[in-house]
C-alpha cells in the first residue's frame, strides 16, 4: 500500500499556498524603496511553467516516495530551479546597463525554499550519513553553491548587486569575522581546557570558577560590551604601548574579550562533566598499572572527554559566529557590520548580505564539528 | 616474597588497617576475605602504594617498596580490578600493551607477548585484538582485564575482586583458569573477595580481616579446623564445614592403589565432589583415573568420610 508522508503533505501544501499567494519576485526601482511584486508567469511563462512542474514533482516525491535518497535529489533539483528562474526574472526585469534597480526574490520564493531546506534536512537526517560523508556533502554544496554564484548567472539578483558594490569589503569583514570567532575560541581553550581539569580536581575550585562564569554567561553581549569599554579605554590611555597593539574602548579588543569571556563557560563545564563521566574503574587500573598522572590525563582522561569536549567547543563556536555580528556595534567588524548599515539604510539586501554568511558560516562550523564529536565518540554510552 | 611489616593506615579518626603483619611466600596465591569494610581492598592497594601507609612498611623481595617512585614500583606489579577498567576506547591488543609499553619494550616484542597472552586466554588474535572492550562478553572482558595484568611477565599479581562481576559458570571456570596460570608461570597472587568459596577455592593461604585487623593467615584447613577467632568460624559457616574440608583436597592426592567396581572419577576432582558421586550411585567406593585417562587407584567412601572429620 502506498504511504503517504506527512512532513511532505504539511511543506506542499506550505509550499503551494506560498506559490499562489505571495510574489516570488519583487521589483524595485532602487535599493531603499519598498519593492512591488512581479508574477513569473507574466515575465516568463515557459519558465514559470517548468519551475511550478518541477516544483509539483518533488511535491509528488516529498508525499508519495519513501526513499531518503530520491527525496533529497528531488528537493535539490526543486531548489535549483527555484534559484535559476528568480534568476532569469532578474536577468529580464533588469534593463542593461542600469545598476539602480533592483529585483530580489520575494517572500514567496523564501517560503518555498525554507520548505524544500527542511524536506531536504529531513532528508539527511533519514539517511544518517557517516560523519566524514556529511562533512564531504557539505563541502559539495558549499563549492556548488560557490560556483553557481561565481558563475555570473545571479548577478543581476539583488544581493549579488550588494555584493558587488562591496566585494572589497565583503572579504575583509568575512576575514575580521572568522579571526574574532576562531581567535576568541582558541583563546577561550587554551584557558579553559587546563581550568576545567583543575576544576575536575578540585571540586571546590569547580563551584567557584563555574559560579562566576555562569555569572559573565548571563550578562548581555551589549552590556558586555559597555563594561568592557571603559577599562579598556583607561589601560589604552595609561600604557600607550598598548594601545599601539590595538587596544581600545571600542574595536575589535572588547569584541574579542566579550566573546572569550563568553566562550570560557561551555568549554569549562563540558570538559568538567566529560572528565567526570569517565569511569573511575579506568583511572584506577591505568594508575595501577603505572601510568603516572600526566599519562592518566593525556592517554586516559582526555581522550575518553573528548567528544564532550568538542560538543562544548561546538556551542562556543556557532555562539561566537553568531555574537560577531553584535561586536560590529561597537566597531569590530564582521559580517555585522553589513547588518547595521543594512538596517541604518533600510537596505534590506545589505542587511541579507550579511546575515546569510553569517547563518551559512554557523551552520558549517556546527557540521564540521558534530563531525569531529562523532569520529572521536568510538565508545558507545 | 612479599613482608607486610605492622602496616596501618588512617584516616583522620578512623582506622582502616590496623597494624597487619603477613608473609606471602613466593609462588602462592594468597587470598584475603572480609566483610566490607574491613580494610581488604585498603591493604591490597597499600602494596603497590595506590594507598600510601599512615605507618609500617611493605618488603617485595627484600626491598622496600618507598625505594623507588611508586609509579615504577607498580609496573611491576601486576594489578586487576572489579569492573577491570578495560581502556574502553582502547582495542584488546592495545590494553594489554600498556605495561610492556611503558616499559618500553619494542613494538615487535609488544605485538608478539599480546599474541602470546591472548592465545593464553583462549581468544583468537586474529578475531579479538583488535576488538573494543563493549564488544565482548563479560567473561572475554574478564580474560583481557587479567591478560593485562600480566603482560609485563610480573611476579607479583594484585587482584581486587576480580571475579565479582561474572556470573556463577563463568566465575567458575575463570577461577581454575587463574590457577592455572599462577601454577604455570609461578606468580605471587594477592587476590581480594569477599566471597569465602572463592577464598578457600583459590587460597593457599587464607587471610582473614575484619575491622581493619587481620584476624587469621593460615592453609584453608587450618581456618577451618582451628579457627583463632569467633569471627572466622562465623565468616567461615557452621553448616558445611566437613564439606568444605572435603572440597580441598583432590581425589588423586588420597587415591589407594588398585581398581574397585563402582563409578569413575578423575584424579583432579575434589573430595567433595567424589562424595556427592558415590551417594548418588550407592556405591562404597570409586576408581580414581589420571589425566591420561588409564586408572591410578581408587577411594573408598570410608576413606572420603575420615578426611571430613574435625580431627583431619
Amino acid at each position: 500500500m502506498q504511504r503517504i508522508d506527512r512532513l511532505g503533505v504539511l511543506l506542499s501544501f506550505v509550499g503551494a499556498l506560498a506559490l499562489t499567494l505571495l510574489p516570488l519576485i519583487v521589483f524595485k526601482t532602487n535599493r531603499i524603496v519598498p519593492g512591488e511584486p512581479r508574477a513569473l508567469l507574466d515575465l516568463l511563462p515557459a519558465t514559470a511553467l517548468a519551475l511550478y512542474f518541477t516544483l509539483a514533482a518533488a511535491a509528488a516525491v516529498a508525499v508519495f516516495i519513501q526513499s531518503p535518497r530520491a527525496r533529497l535529489l528531488a528537493v535539490l533539483i526543486g531548489i535549483a530551479a527555484l534559484a535559476v528562474a528568480v534568476a532569469s526574472a532578474a536577468d529580464i526585469l533588469t534593463p542593461a546597463g542600469n545598476r539602480v534597480v533592483r529585483v530580489a526574490p520575494g517572500a514567496g520564493f523564501w517560503i518555498v525554499l525554507i520548505a524544500l531546506g527542511l524536506l531536504a534536512t529531513d532528508a539527511l537526517t533519514r539517511l544518517r550519513p557517516g560523519p566524514v560523508l556529511r562533512v564531504a556533502m557539505l563541502a559539495v554544496f558549499l563549492a556548488a553553491t560557490l560556483a553557481a554564484l561565481g558563475s555570473g548567472f545571479f548577478d543581476d539578483l539583488s544581493i549579488m548587486r550588494e555584493y558587488a558594490v562591496n566585494a572589497t569589503r565583503f572579504a575583509h569583514e568575512a576575514r575580521r569575522h572568522l579571526l574574532l570567532a576562531l581567535g576568541s575560541l582558541a583563546a577561550a581553550v587554551v584557558v579553559a581546557l587546563p581550568l576545567g581539569v583543575l576544576c575536575h580536581r578540585q571540586p571546590r575550585l569547580r563551584n567557584a570558577v563555574l559560579g562566576v562564569l555562569n555569572v559573565v554567561q548571563t550578562i548581555p553581549s551589549i552590556a558586555l560590551f559597555g563594561i568592557l569599554m571603559a577599562p579598556l579605554a583607561a589601560m589604552a590611555l595609561a600604557f600607550p604601548a598598548l594601545a599601539a597593539l590595538g587596544l581600545s574602548g571600542i574595536g575589535v579588543a572588547p569584541a574579542a574579550i566579550a566573546l572569550f569571556l563568553y566562550s570560557l563557560l561551555p568549554i569549562v563545564g563540558n570538559t568538567v562533566v566529560g572528565l567526570g563521566r569517565v569511569s573511575p574503574a579506568a583511572v584506577d587500573a591505568a594508575r595501577g598499572m603505572g601510568l603516572t598522572d600526566a599519562q592518566i590525563l593525556r592517554q586516559i582522561e582526555l581522550p575518553l572527554a573528548l567528544p564532550t569536549i568538542l560538543t562544548g567547543i561546538r556551542i562556543v563556536l556557532v555562539q561566537n559566529i553568531g555574537m560577531v555580528t553584535i561586536a560590529a556595534l561597537i566597531g569590530g567588524g564582521g559580517f555585522g557590520a553589513f547588518v547595521f548599515q543594512g538596517i541604518g539604510q533600510t537596505a534590506i539586501d545589505l542587511v541579507l548580505l550579511g546575515a546569510i554568511p553569517t547563518v551559512v558560516l554557523a551552520f558549517s562550523a556546527a557540521v564540521v564539528l558534530d563531525a569531529l564529536t562523532d569520529l572521536t565518540r568510538r565508545v558507545p554510552r | 616474597m612479599i613482608q607486610i611489616e605492622k602496616l596501618c593506615k588512617r584516616y583522620g579518626e578512623s582506622t582502616v588497617v590496623d597494624n597487619v603483619s603477613l608473609v606471602i611466600e613466593p609462588r602462592t596465591m594468597t587470598t584475603i576475605v572480609g566483610t566490607s569494610g574491613s580494610g581488604k581492598s585498603t591493604l591490597l592497594r597499600m602494596i603497590n602504594r595506590l594507598v600510601e601507609p599512615t605507618s609500617g612498611r611493605v618488603l617485595i623481595d627484600g626491598n622496600d617498596t618507598t625505594a623507588e617512585p611508586a609509579h615504577l614500583l607498580r609496573r611491576r606489579i601486576g594489578y586487576a580490578i572489579q569492573g577491570l577498567g578495560l581502556f574502553p576506547h582502547r582495542t584488546v591488543a592495545d590494553n594489554i600493551a600498556t605495561v610492556p609499553r611503558l616499559l618500553g619494550w619494542s613494538d615487535d616484542r609488544v605485538s608478539e607477548r599480546v599474541t602470546e597472552l591472548l592465545e593464553l586466554f583462549q581468544l583468537d588474535p586474529g578475531l579479538y585484538a583488535t576488538k573494543f572492550p563493549h564488544e565482548l562478553s563479560g567473561g572475554q572482558q574478564q580474560r583481557v582485564g587479567v591478560a593485562r595484568a600480566l603482560a609485563a611477565k610480573p611476579n607479583v599479581l594484585l587482584m581486587d575482586e576480580p571475579f565479582g562481576a561474572l556470573d556463577p559458570i563463568i566465575r567458575s571456570k575463570a577461577q581454575d583458569d587463574l590457577r592455572e596460570i599462577q601454577r604455570r608461570f609461578g606468580t605471587t597472587v594477592i587476590l581480594v573477595t569477599h566471597d569465602i568459596d572463592e577464598a578457600f577455592r583459590l587460597g593457599d593461604r587464607v587471610a582473614v580481616m575484619s575491622q581493619g585487623r587481620l584476624l587469621q593467615h593460615d592453609r584453608p584447613a587450618v581456618l577451618l579446623t582451628q579457627p583463632a577467632d569467633p569471627f572466622v568460624s562465623q565468616l567461615i559457616g557452621s553448616g558445611d564445614k566437613s564439606l568444605k574440608l572435603l572440597s580441598l583436597t583432590t581425589a588423586g592426592e588420597i587415591a589407594e592403589s588398585g581398581k574397585v567396581d563402582g563409578p569413575t572419577v578423575p584424579w583432579s576432582v575434589t573430595l567433595r565432589d567424589v562424595l556427592a558421586e558415590l551417594v548418588w550411585s550407592g556405591a562404597a567406593a570409586a576408581t580414581v583415573v589420571g589425566p591420561d585417562g588409564d586408572p591410578i587407584g581408587h577411594v573408598t567412601l570410608a576413606s572420603i568420610l575420615a578426611r571430613g572429620r574435625q580431627a583431619a
